[in-house]
């Protein structure tokens, strides 16, 4: 399996004070088969072989790269899920199944995970029309070759009830260290809940927003048009959240800026001193360098090198870097190593 | 409403017209037990299911009770086992288990029941249809709330006229 040295979300965008990454992820299915749960093998292998041969027109004119997860190692695997490119499901699933990436790591199609088809755009800031874009050329360029399973009632027919309609999900990762610190988050939480959002941990769905990090999605997806959607989290939610979230810092640099220089500093002697380090801890911490880069607190580390550390230190990364990391001791050493290293501690 | 062979008051309320006659019935839980509905709380999208004609009376009991031991004709899951798992079998099963299905997505959708967004290209010829289909079913909600049988007799009666084509499944 070929992958980029530099995954696309190490990279800086548009409002990445708070918006780390935009997303899109597209539920389809084909038409004339049962859905995955309820396919047999040769069924699912007749959709892999379907999707992957399609022709995909001009804007995929180099294609995509094609990984049967079948042939892929449990760190493979991990190295996917760390970069966005799989969900963890998709992962751990045991049925024949394979994955599409294009050239720069911005789109991914996952073929047989819950659906036949998860169609993925990831981008670096707050871009979440281009990337929609790029998800829907992908999605038009199929659907010359698929007939997607659809009923003018229900829209895009999908395995979970949850994901029909349109079956979009509009999503951002967002680093809200300002809300929690100053106590808010409980009650954006309760905010996003009632506005139908989902605010999920740094991996998905049960996962813990590590680092203060958190996926924020729409949650329905029946009753409106793509168009909406997208312009709603474009225009009002993100906006929304990124002003509530800079708020939160610019007031507790005012009210109580030794809490926040603490947890900043400390955080960037830890990372510059520990010789252990382990990838929770790592994320946790630079999560907090992140948030004294973006307010100015510290000027010697880039946003970018901070962002690439987030993703070095997971432990796929970590052992793609050092393969002796596999081994937990020796990747907790590996991993503070390579963090002082880059932090010139 | 009383039931029509007793005094306790009706849950079950059926209109039937047919060749131009309209039938009433209304039937308290234990004479709508004995004539063979088995759920008496039936929800009103059943009754109006009945009502324009998309299911024969003799199917409506059999369809209250779709839950446990209903299974999608297409690919053979049980209701039982989506609400257990909440993952359907098919795109055949949207058909198969409604009306119960609809309650279940509209909760799920925050009362939302119809896409709005966009059709891929292979159906795009049945758009207005679809569109005209939509309008219909909600003035055929509007002449039954109000009590109107003859105006919704006619609505039925184009809703027919649309086919099937404008149901649009791609299954």
């Amino acid at each position: 399996m070929r992958l980029r040295e530099e995954s696309s979300a190490v990279q800086v965008g548009p409002e990445s004070d708070v918006v780390v990454s935009s997303r899109i992820r597209l539920a389809r299915n084909v038409a004339g088969f049962p859905f995955v749960g309820r396919s047999t093998d040769s069924q699912r292998n007749e959709v892999m072989h379907m999707v992957t041969s399609a022709p995909l027109g001009k804007s995929f004119a180099q294609g995509l790269a094609w990984v049967n997860m079948a042939q892929t190692s449990p760190i493979e695997r991990q190295l996917l899920v760390e970069r966005h490119l799989i969900s963890r499901h998709f992962a751990d699933s045991t049925l024949p199944r394979t994955v599409g990436v294009d050239s720069d790591e911005t789109l991914s199609v996952m073929v047989n995970e819950e659906d036949h088809l998860r169609i993925q755009t990831i981008m670096p800031g707050f871009c979440l029309p281009q990337a929609f874009e790029r998800a829907r050329q992908f999605d038009l360029s199929l659907e010359n070759a698929v007939d997607f399973a659809f009923s003018s009632r229900w829209g895009y027919l999908t395995a979970c009830p949850t994901n029909v309609g349109c079956g979009v999900r509009v999503g951002v990762m967002l680093h809200l260290p300002g809300l929690r610190y100053t106590g808010e988050m409980e009650r954006v939480k309760r905010a996003a809940k009632d506005m139908h959002l989902a605010m999920r941990g740094f991996y998905g769905e049960g996962t813990e927003a590590v680092g203060n990090l958190y996926q924020v999605s729409n949650q329905l997806t029946l009753g409106f048009g793509e168009d909406d959607l997208l312009r709603s989290f474009t225009e009002q939610t993100v906006p929304q959240l990124v002003d509530y979230e800079r708020s939160a810092r610019r007031m507790l640099a005012e009210s109580n800026r030794p809490l926040l220089e603490d947890k900043v500093h400390r955080a960037t002697a830890t990372l510059r001193a520990a010789r252990l380090l382990g990838s929770e801890e790592a994320t946790k911490l630079l999560a907090n360098v992140r948030l004294g880069i973006c307010m100015q607190m510290i000027r010697d580390v880039s946003l970018e090198l901070v962002q690439r550390l987030l993703l070095q230190v997971q432990p796929a990364h970590l052992a793609r870097i050092d393969s002796a990391a596999t081994d937990e001791d020796k990747g907790r050493i590996a991993r503070a190593t390579l963090v002082r290293r880059a932090l010139g501690g | 409403m009383k039931c029509d062979h007793c005094d306790k008051p009706a849950v079950v309320h059926e209109v039937v017209i047919k060749g131009g006659i309209t039938t009433e019935v209304h039937l308290c839980m234990e004479h709508a037990a004995a004539k063979g509905y088995q759920v008496p709380n039936a929800p009103v999208t059943q009754l109006l299911a009945q009502f324009v004609g998309q299911l024969p009376a003799v199917q409506i009991s059999a369809r209250r009770e779709p839950a446990a031991q209903a299974r999608c004709p297409s690919c053979g899951l049980a209701f039982a086992e989506f609400r257990q798992s909440g993952v359907l079998g098919c795109p055949g099963c949207y058909e198969a288990f409604m009306p119960q299905l609809g309650a279940v997505i509209e909760r799920a959708q925050a009362g939302a029941v119809h896409h709005v967004g966009r059709t891929p290209k292979h159906l795009e010829g049945m758009a207005d249809r679809v569109a005209m289909r939509q309008r219909l079913l909600h003035e055929l909600d509007a002449a039954v709330a109000a009590e109107q049988y003859e105006r919704a007799a006619s609505l039925r009666d184009q809703l027919q006229g649309l086919g099937e084509a404008a149901d649009g499944a791609k299954s």
